[in-house]
């Protein structure tokens, strides 16, 4: 057997788990791996910020579905990740970060560079490691690879003190199952639940179906269309569901909850059924608890048994990974038409087309909506999308009709502003041949910008959008509608983005009018190299629907019917 | 109401602070938590009460479950259980006294551990409602420190607490009902 470095079986490891890059930043409590790196066949993307390396190996592991990875050293290396690692764990993204750590002779004596980030990242991690001696590091990243990606998949963070990478040992790559976790949910569901269930649904008059995240990361696209066909239930999604049905079926509804569409809130609280395929009852999906559908009966279909009546109570809990459970599902449900329930909605959905902000003419100012409308347009709705946090994401996840999965990656849990750059060249690594943008605020965006030198590096190809409106937008409407528009601290200054990006010698448009939108959009996709378009926008403009923080569902502020 | 959950877990550093931070993430609302050693030389467990007033033992047991180094988690409030508590409680007494309070030990099974001038240590080991009742007689006579274990439980019968199918439908995926800690272990 093979003697290596404790460096060494870090990259014997990566290579053996598939990795082909890594994002990270060097340091000198990782100084051994890096060295070590230059022997193994695996990229490495330099940084500008740690938290860019996470949100890079985030958006990579979204973008394919496969594991992403960050590397840091130790103290600040490792605290600067944090952010990103908790991104990753809300939105339920397979990522392993490995962290240098102080010498284990001096763990616990404040080193230079000391932090506990085993500690630190306890909450924020699906499980984490610190290695105190190098017999036990494969074992270890093993272990976190394996644990990222199964069940709900999350981080996991690997703490490698300098000494065990430098120490060496006897290298076996181990292949005996991993025992984790522990209580594997049942391939096979009892048959009494799944007859319940089939008899509830085909009773249910208003039923609707609502999927998220846990869709795609099951692979259930085409098993939840085949359900949603035979029963002709509509479907409403969340942030993460985005993508994994068909935006533009006549059963889909769109995103529901604080900035759903009115007609698929009016559908959830009007239901006699709810069917919640791999979602957990957001806050921001359902708003107040004690209203929150009431009238339905729910069937909850979920791999994770703590989200099981955690926020909502459910009637008929269904644990198991979605794609199995509706193969076994569908065939016994009857085909169904439930006509008048679709007419009803239709209904709701012409009153909501009245206010439609693309009905609007356009004016002097540019509208952010528009602006997206157009991207979509220009882009044939098959670009890959990453938004940032505020006003364009909401705006982008109503504006953007996306068909399918993977195609808009966006930070729904946490709500990371500064997250699109940096995932955005973690899902380029991950698509190559995809059709990229950034879609970010003029806040969000310069939380980190930095990672633009990272861009121009790597010598890739996307496209970036800042919905440029001088505020931070989504705080400056809560101003507005709930503390009398006194704006603390909402508006922002920004850098010229056109020159800043040429200081980064990377071509950049400034668009003020609607016509110049999609000439500005088709001109960057030509380009060979990345492109920054400043899209300046109504300064005061607000997202609608909105349901109030913690108001009910139906309570919406709508947006105004347009009235010229 | 209190529900009693038995959790067996990794002997490994962090798994105690992992369960705890769990607790306080998710603001559960614990009576009391004892950690101790078993018979496998790996495995520790841990006896957790519950107050169901303000959190879902449910919600306790599906995250305990979710954490890598937890083996497995039972919740035996409604399986016959022993449920033991052990108390040191120190009272002022003088010699005279000693007679009356031994007769007292006595009645509850307790033993006094320790003489001094003027005080007594008194150990009582039982279910909670035991040891509330002699605290109470003890009250009135000064009681100068008191400690307490923190319930411990055990299924009663040859099964070994693990093996009983759960009541709720979401917890059936667990062991497959051999009667060995050590081969359950292996299998769930």
């Amino acid at each position: 057997m093979p003697i290596r470095t404790g460096a060494q079986i870090i990259w014997e490891c990566l290579v053996r788990e598939g990795v082909d890059v890594v994002f990270g930043y060097p340091g000198g409590a990782i100084l051994p791996t890096y060295d070590a790196m230059l022997d193994y066949p695996i990229h490495h993307v330099l940084v500008r910020h740690e938290q860019g390396a996470a949100h890079m190996a985030d958006g990579y592991a979204r973008a394919s579905g496969k594991v992403g990875v960050a590397i840091a050293t130790s103290g600040p290396g490792a605290t600067n990740m944090t952010t990103g690692i908790a991104t990753a764990m809300l939105d339920s993204s397979p990522i392993v970060c490995i962290t240098g750590q102080v010498g284990t002779s001096v763990i616990g004596s404040d080193a230079f560079q000391e932090v506990d980030v085993t500690g630190v990242t306890l909450p924020i991690t699906k499980h984490n490691y610190l290695v105190t001696h190098v017999e036990d590091l494969a074992q270890a990243i093993r272990e976190a690879f394996h644990i990222a990606r199964s069940d709900r998949p999350g981080p996991v963070l690997v703490d490698v003190p300098k000494d065990v990478q430098n120490a060496k040992c006897e290298f076996v790559y181990p292949d005996d199952e991993i025992p984790y976790p522990r209580r594997r949910v049942p391939a096979q569901v009892p048959a009494a639940d799944l007859e319940r269930a089939a008899e509830w649904i085909d009773q249910a008059e208003r039923p609707v179906i609502l999927v998220g995240h846990g869709v795609q990361i099951s692979g259930a696209m085409d098993q939840v269309l085949e359900f949603a066909e035979k029963t002709q239930i509509p479907v409403a999604l969340t942030l993460l569901g985005i993508g994994t049905f068909p935006a533009q079926h006549r059963l889909c509804l769109g995103m529901m909850g604080m900035h759903g569409e009115a007609y698929a809130n009016r559908a959830v609280q009007g239901a006699d059924l709810l069917v919640a395929f791999g979602m957990r009852f957001d806050d921001r999906v359902t708003g107040n608890l004690k209203t929150y559908a009431k009238h339905a009966k729910k069937i909850h279909v979920e791999i994770d048994p703590s989200e099981i009546s955690k926020n909502v109570h459910v009637d008929l809990p269904i644990l198991g990974d979605l794609k199995a459970v509706l193969e076994q599902l569908t065939p016994r449900v009857a085909a169904g038409r439930r006509d008048a329930w679709r007419e009803q909605i239709s209904e709701w959905r012409m009153e909501s087309e009245a206010r439609n902000i693309l009905r609007r003419e356009d004016i002097d100012e540019l509208l952010a909506a528009h602006v997206i409308h157009d991207l979509w347009e220009a882009t044939e709705g098959n670009a890959l999308i990453v938004s940032d946090v505020g006003q364009h994401q909401m705006w982008e996840a109503q504006y953007y009709l996306h068909e399918k999965p993977r195609s808009l990656i966006t930070s729904g849990g946490l709500g990371t502003m500064g997250f699109a750059l940096p995932a955005a060249i973690g899902a380029k690594f991950a698509q190559p041949d995809a059709d990229v943008w950034v879609v970010a605020g003029d806040g969000g965006f310069q939380m980190t910008q930095a990672e633009l030198a990272t861009l121009k590096q790597e010598g890739l190809k996307l496209n970036i959008a800042i919905i440029n409106n001088g505020y931070l937008g989504m705080v400056r409407q809560w101003q507005e509608f709930f503390y009398g528009r006194r704006y603390a601290a909402t508006p922002i200054l920004s850098p010229d983005f056109v020159k800043l990006a040429d200081a980064y010698d990377i071509p950049a448009m400034r668009v003020t009018r609607r016509e110049d939108v999609i000439p500005a959009i088709q001109a960057a996709r030509e380009k060979p190299g990345p492109v920054v378009i400043d899209f300046r926008v109504v300064q005061e403009d607000s997202v609608y629907p909105m349901v109030p923080a913690g108001a009910d569902l139906h309570a919406m502020i709508r947006r105004p019917v347009p009235t010229q | 109401m209190k529900h009693t959950l038995v959790a067996l877990v990794e002997d490994k550093p962090g798994v105690l602070n992992r369960v705890a931070s769990l607790f306080r993430r998710r603001a559960f609302n614990i009576e009391s938590l004892t950690v101790g050693r078993t018979h496998e030389p790996a495995v520790s467990r841990m006896t957790i009460l519950v107050d169901t007033e303000q959190t879902a033992p449910a919600l306790v047991e599906a995250n305990l479950s979710k954490l890598i180094n937890v083996i497995d988690v039972k919740d035996v409030t409604h399986l016959p259980t022993v449920m033991r508590d052990l108390a040191l409680v120190k009272v002022r007494a003088d010699a005279s006294a000693l007679a009356e309070l031994n007769q007292l030990a006595n009645i509850f099974r307790a033993n006094i551990v320790d003489v001094s001038p003027d005080s007594v240590i008194i150990e009582v080991t039982g279910d909670e409602a035991k040891i509330d009742g002699l605290l109470d007689v003890l009250r009135s006579r000064g009681i100068i420190e008191m400690v307490r274990t923190g319930q411990v439980a055990m299924a009663r019968g040859a099964v070994n607490g693990h093996d009983v199918p759960a009541a709720n439908s979401w917890a059936t995926p667990r062991g497959n009902g051999n009667g060995h800690l050590a081969e359950s272990v292996g299998s769930v």
